[in-house]
């Protein structure tokens, strides 16, 4: 969805800034997130967005710029905020010594919701995060998926304008992945704005109308998940891998034949408009990899290029 | 599911209580699946009770009481008794479950993001706390009154003293948690708790130690729970009460103050 410059931002930050004693976690970013649209922090670990959806989420005070959330400044307003808004932590906060329905019913409670209330959204929302049967079961015996679900389900009880989630997929295996993603659809289709984090790309473009992309505290680069990969990277990538020794005989042998060229330790990737024929240039020039892999340029592409191959961490 | 609704459709809901409130409903929950735990918190002063007060009292004969006429040795205990198992009650839900709550269950990080603060979870577990403490000083008031311990009606005044003297302990052991890296620490909550309720002139007077000691043994918040509560159910009444109850509300307050502070550090980092 694109920012529609007559409804002002539901999110909107300047030189937002969060230092732990001498370490910056987030510096000085800028960005606004309207109404309605699905927004992502995407990065490697240590970027700063789990810091970034904090101060958003008013659990955390900014150590400089400005923020406001839903209108209001979370420095003074952050109960009036906190209560419009869904939250989704990178880990389970769920209440162990409760059961599942017993979890949806007292948060609804710390949103001043009457019983009869909790009780009836309770029973909407395990529906939804089709967990109506383990309603009366413990919270500690529940499969990673179903734990996500009910967070989830948690975090609608007050039925929030906003929603921010901290990768809510990481450690779900691809059914429960695909069923969160189902879910959070939907949730955008009733109009629920979308704030989430991941370092999943294929989560980024699935869920994400536009996002940034954080390295290093800083936001590297920003646009719609189709934008960013025009930007900075090809159409397509030609994948070649050679047989052991022979990568190491290739420096310059592809000059010409691609927009970029990266040399890894077990292939070489051709960034190019066009993969397939990059692939029959490189075979008249007389290389000849074991395999070729032409695809589409994706997500991970742009991210690997903007923020490096390196481990973080 | 209609849960979604924009936002000028929903409901505001009028806020009576104060939202600490909703800390102890959280408890109400937990705790009414596990109720045989409190419930054995009631036992342990009461065995006290029969073994020193009965057992030994029968030894002892009368001991001086506040006012400084002489009372039978069980009815000198039981006042004792019944604030020591206030502050433990309190202490355990303080200490132990706090600590649990805070490092393990991850309970207070869900909880700040809702509109409750970290006041308010501070002022809602010491609530907590208090109550747990004093549904023992009620049971306890109950039995001590049925054998004529508590001569005086002022003895129900035991009750709220109780609950002050739960704040004071409370408090401050939920400040010292706040501190507390492992449950290995907890062995120092022993180290404490129990000298204070063998020490505090609990099972004699205070006028038994060398007048160096008796400046340490008033310090502590159990010494001047017991010197108030002792004073209510033998009904004397006496200007010291004041400074106790000062003293204890007072001691509340700092460890009150403390939690809340530490609670800001720790979970809105």
């Amino acid at each position: 969805m694109p920012m529609n410059p007559a409804s002002p931002p539901l999110i909107h930050a300047r030189g937002l800034t969060k230092r732990f004693g001498a370490f910056t976690a987030v510096d000085a970013v800028d960005f606004d997130v309207a109404p309605g649209e699905a927004f992502g922090f995407l990065g490697p670990n240590g970027a700063g967005k789990t810091s970034t959806m904090k101060m958003i989420g008013c659990t955390s005070p900014a150590s400089g710029g400005t923020l406001t959330v839903l209108g209001m400044d979370p420095e003074t307003q952050g109960p009036e905020i906190r209560g419009r808004l869904g939250v989704v932590p990178q880990q389970d906060t769920l209440d162990e010594e409760l059961t599942v329905r017993e979890n949806l019913l007292i948060y609804g409670r710390y949103f001043g919701l009457s019983r009869a209330e909790c009780g009836r959204r309770a029973d909407e929302l395990l529906e939804f995060a089709q967990l109506s049967e383990r309603g009366s079961s413990r919270v500690e015996p529940l499969s990673g998926g179903m734990k996500r679900r009910l967070t989830i389900a948690r975090s609608l009880i007050n039925e929030p304008d906003v929603m921010l989630l901290d990768e809510p997929t990481t450690g779900l295996d691809p059914q429960a992945r695909h069923l969160l993603w189902d879910r959070l659809y939907r949730l955008k289709q009733r109009g629920v704005t979308l704030v989430l984090t991941t370092h999943y790309m294929d989560e980024a473009e699935q869920l994400c109308d536009r996002l940034v992309v954080m390295d290093k505290a800083k936001i590297v680069a920003e646009g719609s998940p189709r934008s960013l990969i025009e930007q900075y990277s090809t159409r397509e990538v030609a994948e070649m891998r050679f047989a052991p020794g022979v990568q190491d005989t290739l420096d310059g042998q592809f000059n010409g034949l691609a927009d970029r060229v990266e040399h890894l330790p077990d292939r070489v990737l051709l960034y190019a408009e066009d993969g397939e024929a990059v692939a029959v240039a490189a075979h008249d020039r007389g290389l000849r990899p074991e395999t070729v892999l032409v695809r589409r340029s994706t997500l991970e592409d742009v991210f690997l290029r903007l923020t490096g191959r390196s481990l973080v961490d | 599911m209609s849960a979604i609704a924009p936002p000028q459709a929903r409901a505001t809901t009028g806020r009576v209580m104060p939202r600490a409130w909703h800390l102890i409903e959280r408890n109400l929950f937990v705790y009414r699946r596990t109720w045989t735990i409190i419930v054995s918190g009631f036992f342990e002063p009461l065995f006290y009770l029969v073994a020193m007060g009965y057992g030994l009292g029968r030894l002892i004969g009368d001991v001086t009481g506040p006012g400084g006429q002489p009372i039978p040795y069980a009815m000198f205990v039981a006042p004792a008794l019944l604030a020591t198992g206030a502050m433990n009650g309190a202490v355990a839900e303080a200490t132990f479950n706090f600590f649990f709550k805070l490092n393990y269950n991850r309970t207070f990080q869900a909880i700040l993001a809702t509109p409750l603060s970290v006041r308010d979870v501070a002022v809602g577990e010491i609530a907590w706390a208090l109550i747990r403490g004093g549904l023992y000083a009620i049971g306890f008031i109950v039995v001590i009154a049925a054998l004529g311990l508590a001569t005086s009606p002022l003895a129900l005044l035991a009750i709220p003293a109780a609950l002050l003297l739960g704040f004071a302990a409370g408090a401050v052991g939920m400040a010292a948690t706040s501190f507390m890296r492992s449950h290995q620490d907890f062995d120092l909550i022993n180290v404490i708790t129990l000298p204070m309720f063998l020490f505090s002139a609990t099972f004699y007077p205070i006028e038994t130690y060398p007048e160096a000691i008796r400046g340490i043994v008033a310090i502590t918040p159990l010494y001047q729970g017991v010197a108030l509560i002792r004073g209510l159910t033998v009904g004397v009444l006496g200007p010291e009460m004041l400074f106790q109850v000062a003293y204890l509300a007072v001691m509340g307050m700092i460890g009150l103050w403390i939690t809340s502070r530490r609670l800001d550090r720790l979970l809105r980092k």
